[in-house]
C-alpha cells in the first residue's frame, strides 16, 4: 500500500557533493515552510569540497515534530553512487524518484515501494546546451517535479526565487523556466498528486528558519561582543562568519567606516583563545568558537581564565570524537572536556542550548555570566543545532536590556575603597573585584598570574593562601550554580513515576518521543538540563520520579558522570539511554529504548548498556 | 614565600622627570633571580627608559609567558596592572589586551625558550600583524628554571655547563623579526647599558611591533667557557652597527648631528630618533642590508647589535582591521547592540 499521509513525512535528497543540490533543495524546503506547514531540513554531508555523497533530507510535520524520525518516504535518488543504498532507506510504501535517462539495475530488488522514474538528464540535454547549466537547472527541473508529485503551489516556490534572485531578471527568468519544464513533465508523466503531499495550513505562526551557528554569531554581536579569535574548524566556522558578517552590517560607523569589533583569524586554536583571554583582562567583550579537537588544544587557557579569572566565552559546536572523530557528524561528547577543562582540580559554567532560539539567547547572555563570574563560559552546541536550520520562535531583544559588567572598580570607586584586594571575597559570593589597566594612575593595580597568590595578588607557594583561593573558587561556583537558566520541565498529562533527564539538541526528538510514549500508555516527565553546574531542580526532579532515564548523544553517559559527581546522585538511580552513531538522535529510537525498559522489569536490566 | 616588597624612601634630592615621578617609582617589588642576573639591568634599563620617556606607569600594561624572563614584569613598574600568562603565549594574550584597549602602551617581556621554542609560532604571527608593543626577549640560549637545558637559541657547538654541544642550529629571533615584517628591530646586550636604554625609547616610541633581543648572559648555567652566550664571549665578539639617541618631541634638538654618518628618523609622535653610524656598512632602513648585516656577522663569528632596522611608515594592527579610535572596552549597549528593531527585519528575512 503507498503511503497516505497529508503533511506528515520525510523526504530524502540523495546527491553529489558540490553539484549544487544545496540551494535548489532549500527552495523545496522553503516552499513547503511558505504553505504555512512546519519543517525540519537537515544536511547529512562528508569532510569534502566536491565529489562525495551527500544527503538532504527534509522532515515536514503539521504536528510540530521537528527532530530527526529516521528512514525516508520519498527519496530523490540523484547520486548513481549510492543508489543502492538509497533504496533500502525507504520506508514500505514509499517512493523513489529518480533520473531514468539510463536504465538502472538494482530497481528490481524492491517491489514494495512506488518508483517513479523521469528522464532529466536527458530533459536537460535537450533543454540546455552548457553542461553547468544543464547541471544547475537539473535540480530546479526536480523541484519543479516535486511541487506537482507533492501539491506544493508553483506559486510559493516563484516568490522565493524572486526573493533569491531580486533585480536580476534574467536568472529569475531561467529558473522559472526549469521549475515549469519539470512541473509540466511531472503532470503529464505521473498521477499527481501522490498519496504523500503538502496541504496549505497555519501552523508555522511567526516562527522563523536559523542555523543555530547563525543565531550564536548574532547572539554575540547582541550581547556585545567586540573581540573574536578564531581557528577554521567544521562546524564552528559558520558561527565566526556569522559574527563577522552582522558585524560588518550592523557595527560599523556609516561615516568613519570604523568598525567598533575586532576580529583576527588566529594561527591555531591556542592563538585564538589566548587573544580572547588577554582581550577578556583588558575588560572586553571576547569569545572564541571551535570544535573538540580545538577544546583539546585550548585546555591550559582555559585552566588559566579560571584560576586568573578572567572572563571569556567559548563556543564549543560538538562533533563526533574523538580525535579527528567524525568532522561533519554530530555528538554530545565534549561534556566532560568543557565541564572540567584543564589539568588541577577545575570546574567551569556551560549553557546548553536546545536549538537556535534559545543559542541566541544564551550567546548574548553568556557574556554576562562570563563578567559577572570573572570566569570562562562555555556554550555547549553540536552540528545538528549549528549547522542545520530549524523553526524557532523568532529571535527576541528588550531594548531596555543593560550588559552586566560584573564587579569592576573604575578610577573613582578605586579612591573610595579602602585596601583594594583583587581576590577578596568582600561579598561573601566568591566573586572578588577587579581592576582594568590604566584605570587609576596609583590605585588598583596588580599582577595577574596563573600561579598561586594570596588576597592581594601577591604571589606565593604558601599553603593556606592556596587553600583559602581554591575554596573561594567552589564559593563561586555555587554562586553560578544560582544564577544560570533553570532546567525546563515537561510533565506528563499524569502524574507518573517515570522521568527523563535530556539536553541540547536530543530536546525536538524527546518532545516527539514523549507525545508517542503517552500514545502508547507510557507516560513520561521530562526535564531538560539547559546548564551546569545543574540546578537543584534537577535533583529534586530524579527524587521525585521512581525510574530516571538519562538520554544523550554519547558513548560514555556524560550527563549521567556529571549528574553523579555534581548532585551526589547515585548512579544506580540513573538509566543511560545512548546514541552516539553521529547521525541526530531520533523519537523513534528514545520511544524503542525506553518503551522496552519500561515493559521488562527493572531487575533484569541493571547491568545493561544501550548504544 | 617570594614576594619581596621594596621600601619606597629614597634620598630628597633624587631626579624627577616631567610627570614629578623618581625613577624609584618605576620600580616593582625585589627581584629573586640569581644575583648577577642579565635580566636585572634588562628591568633595570626598562625602568630607566620609561622614566625618561615620562611615561605614566598605570597607562602600561605588561605581559609575559613562563620562564625567569616571565618573572622579571613583577620588578618593574609596579604601578602598572602585568599579566604573567602562559608558556609560549605571551604573543596572543597581549595581542588580546590591545586589541581591547588600543590607548595603552603594551611592553611584552619573554625568553628565548618563552619565544623560539614553545612561542615561536605565536612570536612570528604577532610579528606579521603588526601588533603595536615592545617585545623583548632575555636571551641567555638556555632554560634557568629547569636547570640549564639549550634553548633553541644556543649556538651549535656552544658548551653546555654539564660539558655537551648544542647541536643544532640557532634561531636568530632578530632575522625572523625583519623577515616577518616588525617595523622595529634591534639587538642589544645587558651589559650595554648605554646601548640598551635608548632602544628601548626607541622601540616604545615606534607604533607597531617593535622587537629587541638582548643577549643576556645566566650567570649560573651559561657563563662560563665555551659559551656564546656568557659575559666575556659577549663582550669580545659584540660588534655595534650604530648608536641611537632618542629625543621626544617635548625636549628641544640642541645636539648636532651634521657630522658624517648621523640618520635622523622622525617616528608617528612626533619624536625624532638620530642614529650614528659606526664603523659597519649598515643602513638600517634597508630590509635587504639589515639581513645581510646579519648574515656578515654571523660568518665572522660576531654579535652584531644596535638598530638593524626600522620601517617608520609600518601600519600597525588596529590601523589593518580598521576599528574605532576609541578603546573597545569602553563602548557600552548603546553603541555595541543593534536593538528590537533590527532583530525584527533579520526575523523577517528568515521566514
Amino acid at each position: 500500500m503507498p503511503i497516505d499521509a497529508v503533511n506528515d513525512f520525510v523526504i530524502r535528497f540523495a546527491n553529489v557533493n558540490g553539484s549544487g543540490s544545496a540551494s535548489a533543495n532549500l527552495l523545496f524546503a522553503r516552499s513547503i515552510l511558505r504553505m504555512g506547514v512546519p519543517i525540519a531540513p537537515r544536511n547529512i554531508f562528508p569532510s569534502n569540497i566536491q565529489g562525495l555523497p551527500t544527503w538532504y533530507e527534509v522532515r515536514v510535520s503539521e504536528a510540530g515534530f521537528l527532530g530527526a524520525r529516521g528512514g525516508a518516504d520519498i527519496m530523490v535518488a540523484m547520486n548513481p553512487q549510492t543508489f543502492a543504498q538509497d533504496l533500502a532507506s525507504i520506508e514500505p510504501g514509499g517512493y523513489l524518484f529518480y533520473d531514468s535517462t539510463r536504465p538502472i539495475a538494482q530497481l528490481l530488488t524492491r517491489d514494495d515501494i512506488e518508483v517513479l522514474g523521469m528522464p532529466l538528464t536527458e530533459i536537460c540535454a535537450a533543454e540546455y546546451s552548457d553542461p553547468r547549466q544543464r547541471q544547475l537547472y537539473k535540480n530546479i527541473v526536480y523541484v519543479g517535479a516535486l511541487a506537482a508529485l507533492l501539491d506544493i503551489e508553483l506559486s510559493a516556490i516563484e516568490a522565493l526565487i524572486g526573493e533569491r534572485f531580486k533585480g536580476k531578471d534574467k536568472l529569475i527568468a531561467a529558473n522559472l523556466r526549469a521549475l515549469n519544464i519539470g512541473h509540466d513533465d511531472a503532470k503529464s508523466r505521473f498521477q499527481c498528486p501522490l498519496g504523500v503531499r503538502v496541504r496549505r495550513s497555519e501552523a508555522v505562526g511567526d516562527r522563523i528558519l536559523a542555523e543555530g551557528n547563525f543565531a550564536a554569531g548574532l547572539g554575540a554581536v547582541y550581547g556585545g561582543a567586540t573581540v573574536c579569535a578564531w581557528y577554521p574548524i567544521t562546524p564552528s566556522t559558520s558561527l565566526a562568519e556569522a559574527f563577522e558578517s552582522n558585524c560588518a552590517r550592523y557595527r560599523v560607523d556609516p561615516t568613519t567606516k570604523k568598525k567598533n569589533y575586532a576580529i583576527v583569524q588566529a594561527e591555531d586554536e591556542i592563538a585564538a583563545i589566548g587573544v580572547a583571554v588577554g582581550a577578556g583582562w583588558n575588560g572586553a567583550r571576547a569569545f572564541t568558537t571551535t570544535s573538540g579537537p580545538g577544546i583539546s588544544l585550548m585546555q591550559e587557557f582555559f585552566g588559566l581564565s579560571y584560576f586568573a579569572e578572567i572572563p571569556v566565552v567559548v563556543f564549543d559546536v560538538q562533533r563526533g570524537g574523538p580525535s579527528t572523530g567524525m568532522p561533519t557528524r554530530t555528538q554530545q561528547s565534549d561534556l566532560l572536556a568543557a565541564a572540567f577543562a584543564s589539568h588541577g582540580d577545575t570546574k567551569h559554567v556551560l549553557l546548553i542550548p536546545d536549538g537556535p532560539g534559545e543559542t541566541f539567547e544564551f550567546a548574548a547572555s553568556a557574556f554576562d555570566f562570563a563578567e559577572r563570574l570573572q570566569t570562562l563560559v562555555f556554550v555547549m552546541l553540536d552540528l545538528d543545532i549549528g549547522m542545520n536550520s530549524h523553526l524557532t520562535a523568532p529571535f527576541r531583544w528588550d531594548d531596555t536590556r543593560a550588559y552586566d559588567r560584573g564587579k569592576v572598580l573604575n578610577g573613582q570607586e578605586l579612591e573610595t575603597v579602602r585596601d583594594f584586594g583583587r581576590y577578596n571575597d568582600g561579598d561573601g559570593d566568591g566573586i572578588p573585584y577587579r581592576t582594568l589597566p590604566g584605570a587609576h594612575p596609583t590605585l588598583g593595580a596588580y599582577f595577574t598570574r596563573g600561579t598561586s597568590r594570596d588576597r592581594f595578588a601577591r604571589y606565593t607557594e604558601e599553603a593556606s593562601p592556596y587553600v583559602d583561593n581554591m575554596e573561594r573558587l567552589l564559593r563561586k561556583f555555587e554562586t553560578a550554580r544560582g544564577l544560570l537558566p533553570r532546567p525546563v520541565l515537561k510533565p506528563a498529562a499524569k502524574r507518573t513515576g517515570v522521568g527523563v533527564l535530556h539536553y541540547g539538541s536530543t530536546a525536538p526528538a524527546m518532545d516527539e518521543a514523549q507525545a508517542l510514549l503517552a500514545r502508547d500508555g507510557l507516560r513520561v516527565d521530562t526535564l531538560r538540563i539547559r546548564a551546569f553546574p545543574l540546578a537543584p531542580e534537577v535533583a529534586e526532579f530524579v527524587r521525585d520520579h521512581e525510574r530516571v532515564f538519562v538520554v544523550e548523544q554519547n558513548r560514555d553517559a556524560q550527563m549521567r558522570t556529571l549528574l553523579t559527581t555534581d548532585l551526589g546522585i547515585a548512579p544506580a538511580q540513573l538509566t543511560s539511554i545512548l546514541h552516539f552513531s553521529g547521525m541526530p538522535i531520533t523519537a523513534r529510537f528514545i520511544v524503542q529504548e525506553i518503551a522496552s525498559r519500561l515493559r521488562r522489569p527493572a531487575s533484569a536490566q541493571t547491568l545493561e548498556r544501550v548504544s | 614565600m617570594t614576594y619581596l616588597g621594596k621600601p619606597k624612601f629614597h634620598h630628597p634630592s633624587i631626579a624627577v622627570n616631567e610627570l614629578g615621578f623618581t625613577r624609584r617609582d618605576y620600580e616593582g617589588s625585589m627581584s629573586t633571580l640569581c644575583a648577577g642576573c642579565g635580566h636585572d639591568a634588562i628591568s633595570a634599563a626598562i625602568i630607566h627608559a620609561c622614566f625618561e620617556l615620562s611615561l605614566p606607569p598605570h597607562r602600561i600594561a605588561k605581559l609575559s609567558g613562563i620562564g625567569c624572563s616571565s618573572k622579571t614584569p613583577t620588578y618593574m613598574l609596579g604601578q602598572s596592572h602585568g599579566f604573567n600568562s602562559v608558556h609560549g603565549r605571551m604573543p596572543s594574550v597581549l595581542t588580546g589586551a590591545n586589541l581591547a584597549n588600543r590607548d595603552l602602551i603594551y611592553l611584552g617581556v619573554s625568553g628565548d625558550g618563552d619565544t623560539a621554542s614553545i612561542g615561536l609560532g605565536q612570536f612570528a604571527h604577532s610579528m606579521r600583524r603588526g601588533v603595536n608593543m615592545v617585545y623583548i626577549v632575555e636571551n641567555n640560549g638556555v632554560y634557568g628554571l629547569t636547570k640549564g637545558q639549550f634553548s633553541a637559541t644556543a649556538d651549535r657547538g656552544s658548551k653546555s655547563k654539564k660539558g655537551s654541544d648544542a647541536p643544532d642550529q640557532p634561531i636568530d629571533l632578530v632575522g625572523m623579526a625583519i623577515g616577518l615584517g616588525a617595523g622595529f628591530v634591534a639587538r642589544s646586550f645587558s651589559g650595554d647599558k648605554a646601548q640598551l636604554v635608548p632602544l628601548i625609547k626607541g622601540a616604545f616610541e615606534h607604533k607597531g611591533a617593535a622587537f629587541i633581543d638582548v643577549i643576556s648572559p645566566c650567570v649560573t648555567f651559561n657563563n662560563h667557557v665555551g659559551s656564546t652566550k656568557s659575559f666575556d664571549y659577549v663582550r669580545e665578539h659584540n660588534i655595534a652597527v650604530n648608536a641611537l639617541d632618542v629625543i621626544t618631541g617635548r625636549e628641544p634638538i640642541e645636539v648636532d648631528y651634521s657630522e658624517g654618518g648621523s640618520q635622523p628618523v622622525t617616528m608617528h609622535d612626533g619624536s625624532t630618533i638620530v642614529l650614528r653610524k659606526l664603523g659597519a656598512d649598515h643602513n638600517c632602513r634597508d630590509r635587504s642590508q639589515a639581513l645581510a648585516t646579519l648574515e656578515r656577522a654571523r660568518i665572522a663569528g660576531e654579535i652584531a647589535t644596535g638598530l638593524i632596522y626600522i620601517d617608520d611608515e609600518a601600519n600597525e594592527l588596529h590601523e589593518v582591521l580598521g576599528t574605532i579610535d576609541r578603546p573597545l572596552n569602553e563602548l557600552s549597549e548603546l553603541e555595541l547592540c543593534p536593538g528590537s528593531k533590527a532583530l525584527e527585519a533579520i526575523n523577517a528575512s528568515l521566514r
